[in-house]
C-alpha cells in the first residue's frame, strides 16, 4: 500500500522477570496511513504507550525491550537502524508529543528556544530564519502573540498553551507522522476541546498522520478516523471509527463502549419530593477560603489565592448533588471543608441543625459518624501497612464500638461492596485500584453516616472499573438512604449519578439545579461551555437513543 | 516482605557484613568467658611480639592486647548502639512533632536542630565530655547530643509527605486523635528511612566513640579500641601491632555496618537500584 506512513508489524515488547506479565505488547500489526488519525484505545496496562514509545525507541531498555517485529517506515525498519539514523528520524520526520507539557517542556529554557534548537538540530538554517519558523508554528497552533511568547518560560503559560507548545514543536519540521501519547488527559475539559480542534485543524492542513493513545471513548469519537482497540499487549479490535464505535465487533471493546457513562442525565428519584419540606440534611452558606501562602524569597507580602469564595448550597436527605467543575475551580477545598479537613475563613456549616464550621477538631469529633468522606486515590487512601479488616473497622473503634464488633461489621461491609470476606487479613497492596476504591468504599459506610462526601472517587479508575464502583455506590445509596455530595470534573459521571447538579468556577457556584433541566437548558455561559467541550457529545446522544 | 528478605539477604556484601558483626557482637556478649584475665591487668612483660605466649602480644604496659580487643568490643558496640538509640528516640519525636504539627512548632524545632548542626559535631562531643566528665554516660550523652539532628530531619521530611496522604486524612474525618495518627498511622510509614538512617548512625557512632577515647576522653574504667590505639600510638614504629589491630577491628566494624546499612536501603527501596 503506497499511503501508508507507518506500519508496525508483529511487534512484541518484553517486559522485564519481576513485571505481572511477560510481554507490554505480544505481537501487535498496525499501520497508520497518510492524512488519518489512528487512535489507539486501551485501559490502563493494555501496552498502548509502550507501543507507541518503542516506535522512536524510547523504551526504558534494558528492561523493556523490544523481542520481534518490525516498525516500517519509509521502507526502513526503524527497530535496526543505527543510532544517527534513528536520531535524525525523531523529532524530524516522526514527532511526538507527550501527556505533561509541563514535565516535557525543559523549564529553564524559554519555549522560543527549545522550539529553535529542534529546528537547529535537524536543519542548516540560520537564526533569522529559524526564528521566522518557529514565530510560524507558534501562529499555526493559535499561541496568541508569538513574538512575545518565544520568550517566555514554560511556568509562564497554562496548561493548554503549554500543549500548543508541545505541539508547535513537533510541527516545526513539518513531520510525517505526530505520535501523541494521551496529549489531552491532564488538561481540563474545555481546554480538550481545544486542543482536540487544534489537532484536527491541523492535520487537514498539513496532511500529518497522527497516531493518537488514548483511554477515552469520548476523544476518540471526536477526532479518530479509524480506532485500534489494546488489551493486555493484544490488538483486539481495529476499524473504521464509526464502525468500531457504533457496532464494536469483540466483545471486550464492546464491554468498553458499554461503560462510558452516557450523558443523559438521570432523573430525580421519587422520594425527593416528600423530603423537600424538611430541613436539609447539610446547608452551607456563605463559604469562603482563602489561601494565603508565601511569596517568593524575593518578594514581600503574602499571595492571597481565594480557593472558595461565598458558596452556598444544601442537600436534603437521600439527595445527592453533583459539584462539577474544572482544576483551580475551588471544588475540593469546598469538600475539604465540609468535613472538617480545611477551616473555612466565613460562612455557616450546618449539619443536622448544628454549625460545625468553627467547632475545634475535638468538638467536631460527634459529626463524624455523620459524614464520612470517600477520596480520590485509591492507592493514597489506604494505609499500605494496615489490614483490610483494621482500616475498615478504625472508624467504628474510634467511635466507641468494641473491637471484635467492629471487626464483625467490617467483614459484613466487605462483603456488601462486593469483595470477599477474607480480605479483611489481606494488605491494601494485593488489591486492584476498582477493589481498593471499594474498601474506601466500606471504611466510609463503617460508621453508619448519612452523608457521604465523595471526591473524584472514579477518577483515578478505568473506564470499565468506574462503571461497577458507580453501580455500587448507587446501590448502597438506595440501601442506605444516603445523601452524596459528588465531587468530579466529569459531566459523564455527574449526569450518571446525580439527580442534581451544581456547577462551580473560580471558587463559586454559577449554576445549580436538577440535572435534566441544566443539561437541557444551561443558563450560565461557562456551563453551556463545558456541556459543548464534553468529548464525543455527539456519539452519545446518538448512541442514547 | 518475603520479597524484602530475599533482596537483603541475597545480597553477598550484606551477608558478609552480618556474619562479622555477629562474630563481634557474640565475642561482646561473652567478653569475660572469651578473656581470661582483665583487659586492664598486667600479665607479662611489655611489647611481647604476636603469636608468642599471647595471641597478639602485650602493650607498652604489659596487657593482654586481645583481652583489650574483645572487652573493647563490648565498649565500642554498647556506647554505639545506647547513643544511636538515644539519637533515634530523641530524633523522631522531634521530627515527627516538627513535621506533623508544622508552623510555628515546626519553625522552632527546626532551627533548634540548624543550632546543633552549626556546631562541628566533634569538637562539640569533645567540649560535652569535658563538661560531663569521662564515663561511659557522658559518651552516650555526647554522641547521642551531635547525632539526633539528621534523624529529626529525615523523620521530619518523611511525616510531612505522609501526613499530606489521604489515608491520613481518612484517620482524621474517621474522628482519630492525633497522638494515635501519627504514631499508628504516620510513623510506621516512615519506618524504612528511618531504619537505614540509624544503621549508619552506629558506625558514625563507633567512629566518635573510638575518637573521643584515643584523645583519651573516653570512659576511664573501660578498655576501648580508641583507647588501645592512643596508648599504643607512640610506638608505631617499635610495636606496630598495637595500632593496626584495634585499627583494622574498627575498620571492618564501621564498614560492615555502613554495607549492612547500604543493603537495608536497597532491599527498602528496590526500584531505586533496578532503574
Amino acid at each position: 500500500m503506497s499511503d501508508r506512513v507507518l506500519a508496525i508489524e508483529n511487534l512484541t515488547v518484553a517486559l522485564p522477570p519481576w513485571a505481572d506479565r511477560a510481554h507490554a505488547v505480544d505481537g501487535v500489526s498496525l499501520e497508520v496511513r497518510r492524512r488519518e488519525i489512528l487512535c489507539v484505545v486501551g485501559e490502563s496496562g493494555s501496552g498502548k504507550s509502550v507501543m507507541a514509545k518503542s516506535v522512536l525507541r524510547l523504551l526504558p531498555e534494558p528492561h523493556v525491550r523490544v523481542t520481534a517485529g518490525r516498525v516500517m517506515y519509509g521502507g526502513e525498519d526503524l527497530l535496526a537502524l543505527p543510532a544517527p539514523g534513528i536520531r535524525a528520524i525523531r523529532g524530524g520526520r516522526i514527532a511526538m508529543i507527550f501527556q505533561e507539557p509541563m514535565v516535557a517542556l525543559n523549564p529553564l529554557m524559554t519555549v522560543g528556544r527549545q522550539t529553535d534548537e529542534i529546528i537547529e538540530v535537524h536543519t542548516s538554517l540560520g537564526p533569522a530564519a529559524r526564528r521566522q519558523r518557529v514565530i510560524e508554528v507558534f501562529a499555526d497552533v493559535r499561541l496568541p502573540e508569538p513574538e512575545r511568547l518565544l520568550r517566555s518560560y514554560p511556568h509562564e503559560l497554562s496548561g493548554g498553551q503549554r500543549q500548543r507548545v508541545m505541539i508547535a514543536m513537533a510541527l516545526a519540521l513539518e513531520p510525517a507522522l505526530i505520535i501523541a501519547d494521551e496529549p489531552t488527559t491532564a488538561l481540563d475539559v474545555t481546554t480538550q476541546a481545544q486542543i482536540l480542534r487544534l489537532l484536527k485543524e491541523l492535520q487537514g492542513r498539513h496532511g500529518t498522520a497522527i497516531l493518537f493513545i488514548t483511554h477515552d471513548f469520548g476523544v476518540v469519537a471526536e477526532i479518530a478516523d479509524r480506532v485500534a482497540v489494546m488489551r493486555q499487549g493484544k490488538l483486539v479490535e481495529q476499524g473504521e471509527a464509526q464502525v468500531v464505535l457504533q457496532c464494536p465487533q469483540h466483545a471486550y471493546t464492546q464491554a468498553l463502549v458499554a461503560a462510558v457513562p452516557s450523558l443523559s442525565p438521570r432523573q430525580g428519584m421519587p422520594s425527593r419530593s416528600a423530603s423537600v419540606a424538611e430541613r436539609p440534611l447539610l446547608a452551607v452558606s456563605g463559604l469562603s477560603k482563602t489561601y494565603t501562602g508565601r511569596g517568593g524569597a524575593f518578594s514581600f507580602g503574602r499571595r492571597r489565592v481565594p480557593a472558595v469564595a461565598g458558596v452556598s448550597l444544601e442537600i436534603g436527605k437521600g439527595c445527592s448533588l453533583a459539584l462539577v467543575g474544572e482544576s483551580g475551580s475551588g471544588k475540593s477545598t469546598l469538600a475539604r471543608c465540609i468535613v472538617g479537613l480545611e477551616r473555612a475563613d466565613c460562612g455557616a456549616i450546618v449539619l443536622e441543625g448544628r454549625d460545625v464550621a468553627h467547632l475545634s477538631r475535638a468538638r467536631l469529633r460527634p459529626f463524624r459518624k455523620v459524614l464520612q468522606m470517600i477520596f480520590q486515590d485509591p492507592f493514597a487512601s489506604l494505609n499500605p501497612r494496615w489490614r483490610v479488616g483494621d482500616i475498615i473497622a478504625q472508624g467504628p473503634i474510634v467511635n466507641g464500638t468494641p473491637r471484635r464488633k467492629a471487626h464483625a461489621e467490617a467483614t459484613e461491609l466487605l462483603r456488601l461492596v462486593g469483595l470477599d470476606p477474607k480480605a479483611a487479613n489481606r494488605y491494601p497492596h494485593e488489591f486492584s485500584g476498582g477493589q481498593r476504591q471499594r474498601i474506601g468504599i466500606a471504611r466510609a459506610l463503617a460508621v453508619k453516616p448519612k452523608l457521604i462526601i465523595a471526591d473524584e472517587p472514579v477518577s483515578a479508575l478505568d473506564v470499565s472499573v468506574q462503571k461497577q464502583v458507580l453501580e455500587l455506590l448507587d446501590q448502597l445509596r438506595r440501601a442506605f438512604d444516603l445523601s452524596m455530595l459528588f465531587i468530579t470534573h466529569d459531566l459523564r459521571v455527574a449526569a450518571h449519578v446525580c439527580e442534581e447538579i451544581a456547577v462551580m468556577k473560580d471558587g463559586m457556584i454559577v449554576e445549580r439545579g436538577a440535572t435534566v433541566d441544566v443539561f437541557a437548558a444551561p443558563r450560565h455561559d461557562y456551563t453551556k461551555a463545558l456541556l459543548a467541550a464534553v468529548p464525543g457529545r455527539d456519539w452519545s446522544r446518538g448512541a442514547a437513543q | 516482605m518475603q520479597s524484602f528478605w530475599r533482596r537483603f539477604f541475597g545480597n553477598p556484601r550484606v551477608m558478609l557484613s552480618l556474619l562479622w558483626l555477629s562474630f563481634i557482637v557474640a565475642v561482646a556478649a561473652v567478653a569475660p568467658l572469651l578473656a581470661p584475665t582483665s583487659p586492664f591487668a598486667i600479665v607479662a612483660k611489655p611489647f611481647s611480639p604476636p603469636f608468642g605466649e599471647f595471641l597478639l602480644g602485650t602493650d607498652s604496659l604489659g596487657r593482654n592486647l586481645l583481652a583489650g580487643l574483645i572487652y573493647g568490643a563490648r565498649t565500642s558496640l554498647l556506647i554505639a548502639i545506647l547513643a544511636t538509640l538515644a539519637a533515634v528516640a530523641f530524633g523522631t519525636c522531634l521530627g515527627a512533632i516538627a513535621g506533623f504539627y508544622g508552623g510555628i512548632v515546626d519553625d522552632l524545632l527546626m532551627r533548634l536542630s540548624e543550632f546543633f548542626q552549626t556546631i562541628p559535631s566533634f569538637i562539640f562531643a569533645i567540649v560535652l565530655v569535658a563538661i560531663l566528665a569521662p564515663s561511659g554516660t557522658s559518651l552516650v550523652i555526647a554522641i547521642a547530643t551531635v547525632s539526633w539532628p539528621p534523624i529529626a530531619r529525615v523523620v521530619r521530611g518523611e511525616v510531612l509527605t505522609i501526613k499530606a496522604r489521604e489515608f491520613v486524612q481518612a484517620a482524621i474525618v474517621a474522628g482519630q486523635r492525633d497522638m494515635p495518627i501519627l504514631v499508628g498511622q504516620v510513623l510506621p510509614n516512615a519506618l524504612s528511612p528511618l531504619i537505614v538512617t540509624g544503621s549508619l548512625l552506629v558506625a558514625n557512632a563507633i567512629l566518635i566513640e573510638s575518637a573521643l577515647s584515643f584523645l583519651g576522653l573516653g570512659a576511664p574504667d573501660l578498655m576501648s579500641w580508641g583507647f588501645q590505639i592512643g596508648a599504643g600510638r607512640a610506638f608505631l614504629r617499635d610495636a606496630w601491632w598495637l595500632v593496626t589491630v584495634p585499627g583494622v577491628a574498627i575498620l571492618l566494624t564501621v564498614l560492615a555496618i555502613n554495607l549492612v546499612g547500604e543493603g537495608l536501603n536497597d532491599a527498602l527501596n528496590p526500584r531505586l537500584r533496578d532503574l
